[in-house]
């Protein structure tokens, strides 16, 4: 086990540099620069200012220059925030996307999956049809249509919540739930699905014929057999949910990392921008490690080696 | 000695398809004594599983009619409850398929002692991890302590075979269904389970049902034999009555389409088309007549009965008294293994 993660570790770097490297270029090929919107700069401010940030050097040194900060594990310094260091950017802007998708992934989950028994359960019954009538809706109406209905009728006609900004707790509660209601609905249609799967299979038969009861049948056989697939796709959803999303941070207003990625790439802000791609790149990289330790932990019948040929 | 342990009456199961419910069993009634073994013969589809699986309650939608004494008390009224407390306790099943049979998630050793928790609650953890142990070194397998905990796809088809025989009679069952136990296995393993079958039987009181479409089995493990046909028992005798003298034409065309070796030169007999599916199957007169087309219609009674014939030999319709192969002529037809 030890040794497998090792390995992915090894992998991971060499990912990164290439992500890094494809970024770079990438980032470059985009039109206009950085300073295309400061027009009152004469010329030769303009000379110094790209003089200062090295942009005058040939595109393959910049890169050079660039990657042997980044290795030492120095991501520059933004263009746009008056000489901030990018790295403190993203510390202050991660967290609240972070907790904003952290909470939105767990409730999502938790209340997908309960919803997704009940159909199954209740199959062809009204309940059934009503979860999925529940989860069609979730998938295909975006989030500012939630999260314009939610601001209005709970923050503004009842004032339980904040309707924007960032501060409390309660602040978190609306953009919680608006950025969850796709999750959940995913978890609901996944579960739903697999769950009916399962439930036809030989071994629930067995289990049956055992004498095992009804909830038993549900949460020790059936669920536990029907979670990979879940697993699958809440991995890669909960990185979207906690790397922010642009239209749930503008509409709460929420200083988020989402917000921020967007901006930085409109102002060209190129060390921004590599260093965002980064960690979003770092983040996935480890939550697909973290699928793969769980599908070892759920299913005996994968197992992690090291060694692999 | 030998009591009646359980008592199938009229049992009649239908399944619905789109508005209509056909039925699968129709109006079975058999019984099963301690001490015995039941087989049920016939082709696929002709409602030998349904049977075991209304049986076992196992049906999730389907409409059960008629009566299940199990030693008197009729289990088609018990609720959800009470059913439980019966399965995996008084009465359990093997299935056919051992591959898929056993959850894929959980320990080997785990899944009898779940079967051991349900119904025989009072042992300590210890107790029940020796109980396991010891049921699977009854079935058979080498190194228990290890295999217990192992999962089932570190297992081989017959190794798991053996563990689902392992569960079924943890708690020593007095009906034990055995839903083709064998099918889905190679010769070699087969006979090794049909082996440990006759041996668990030796040493259990159990009424065993034994489901099957393979004769060499049913001859091997069988006291009594019903055959089925289109969900409905065409013929009830002891073993050695049914293969010594077979009387249904159906019963007749299974046994001689069997290879024999002592009859090389005689060409096998081939069973005419297919079992009719539960939709298309014609409800009214002799089932088996669609597949016998060269007998004449009126030899068939309207609404076949089952007649004893002899003690507790029976069968259905009177179509028996004029069936001939059609390579045989017709004047000297004769009875028993042609």
């Amino acid at each position: 086990m030890l040794r497998y993660i090792l390995r992915r570790i090894f992998y991971m770097i060499i990912t990164l540099f290439i992500i890094a490297t494809v970024t770079f270029f990438l980032m470059k090929l985009l039109p206009g620069s950085p300073l295309s919107a400061e027009n009152k700069l004469s010329e030769s401010q303009r000379e110094v200012v790209l003089e200062k940030y090295g942009l005058n050097d040939p595109i393959p040194v910049q890169y050079v220059n660039y990657m042997t900060g980044l290795v030492r594990g120095d991501l520059g310094i933004s263009f746009h925030f008056d000489n901030t260091p990018v790295t403190d950017i993203l510390i202050n802007r991660m967290p609240p996307s972070m907790v904003l998708g952290g909470q939105a992934l767990i409730f999502g989950t938790i209340a997908g999956i309960l919803f997704g028994l009940i159909a199954a359960i209740y199959h062809n019954g009204w309940l059934d049809y009503t979860s999925t009538v529940i989860a069609v809706l979730g998938t295909s109406i975006p989030s500012f249509v939630f999260a314009g209905l939610l601001q209005w009728y709970l923050a503004n006609e009842w004032g339980l919540f904040p309707v924007a900004l960032w501060g409390t707790y309660a602040h978190t509660v609306l953009p919680t739930i608006a950025l969850a209601i796709f999750p959940m609905a995913t978890a609901a249609r996944f579960t739903r699905t697999e769950m009916l799967e399962v439930l036809g299979s030989d071994y629930i038969t067995t289990a049956r014929a055992k004498g095992v009861t009804e909830s038993g049948i549900i949460f020790k056989h059936g669920l536990r057999n029907s979670l990979i697939p879940l697993v699958t796709v809440m991995g890669p959803m909960a990185v979207s949910l906690m790397t922010g999303t642009l239209v749930i941070e503008k509409i709460f207003a929420v200083p988020g990392i989402g917000e921020q990625f967007v901006s930085s790439i409109e102002v060209l802000d190129y060390p921004t921008i590599m260093g965002t791609t980064l960690l979003f790149s770092v983040l996935f990289i480890v939550i697909l490690l973290v699928i793969d330790i769980l599908y070892g932990l759920i299913d005996p019948r994968i197992r992690l080696t090291g060694g692999g040929r | 000695m030998n009591e009646k342990l359980l008592e199938i009456k009229n049992l009649k199961t239908s399944f619905r398809i789109e508005d209509q419910y056909y039925a699968a069993v129709d109006d079975v009634s058999l019984t099963v004594n301690e001490n015995e073994v039941l087989a049920i013969v016939g082709e696929s589809g002709c409602g030998k599983s349904a049977l075991a699986f209304s049986l076992m309650r196992l049906h999730n939608r389907a409409k059960i009619e008629g009566d299940i004494l199990f030693k008197g008390d009729d289990v088609t009224n018990y609720s959800a409850g009470q059913v439980n407390k019966l399965r995996g306790n008084e009465m359990s099943m093997i299935f056919q398929d051992p591959l898929t049979a056993l959850n894929p998630l959980m320990k080997i050793g785990d899944q009898i002692g779940e079967v051991l928790l349900l119904h025989k609650g009072k042992f300590s953890n210890l107790n029940r991890k020796q109980k396991a142990i010891s049921l699977l070194d009854k079935v058979g397998i080498a190194r228990p302590e290890h295999v217990y905990e192992q999962f089932p796809h570190e297992l081989s088809g017959g190794m798991r075979q053996r563990v689902v025989i392992a569960i079924a009679i943890a708690n020593d069952p007095e009906v034990l269904i055995a839903d083709e136990p064998t099918t889905a296995l190679d010769a070699t393993i087969q006979s090794q389970i049909l082996d440990l079958l006759n041996e668990l039987k030796e040493n259990m009181n159990a009424g065993i049902i034994l489901i099957t479409h393979d004769l060499g089995v049913v001859a091997e493990m069988a006291d009594r034999v019903a055959v089925m046909y289109a969900g409905q028992i065409v013929e009830v005798a002891d073993v050695h009555a049914l293969f010594g003298m077979p009387q249904h034409p159906y019963t007749r065309s299974l046994l001689s389409s069997v290879p024999n070796a002592e009859s090389v030169d005689s060409k096998l007999h081939v069973i005419q088309g297919i079992v009719p599916s539960l939709k298309n199957l014609t409800r009214e007169g002799c089932r088996f007549r669609s597949r016998i087309p060269w007998i004449d219609e009126s030899v068939h009674e309207k609404s076949p009965e089952l007649h004893e014939i002899s003690p507790n030999h029976f069968v259905r319709c009177t179509c028996y008294k004029n069936f001939y192969f059609p390579d045989e002529k017709k004047e000297d037809k004769r009875h028993g293994i042609s």
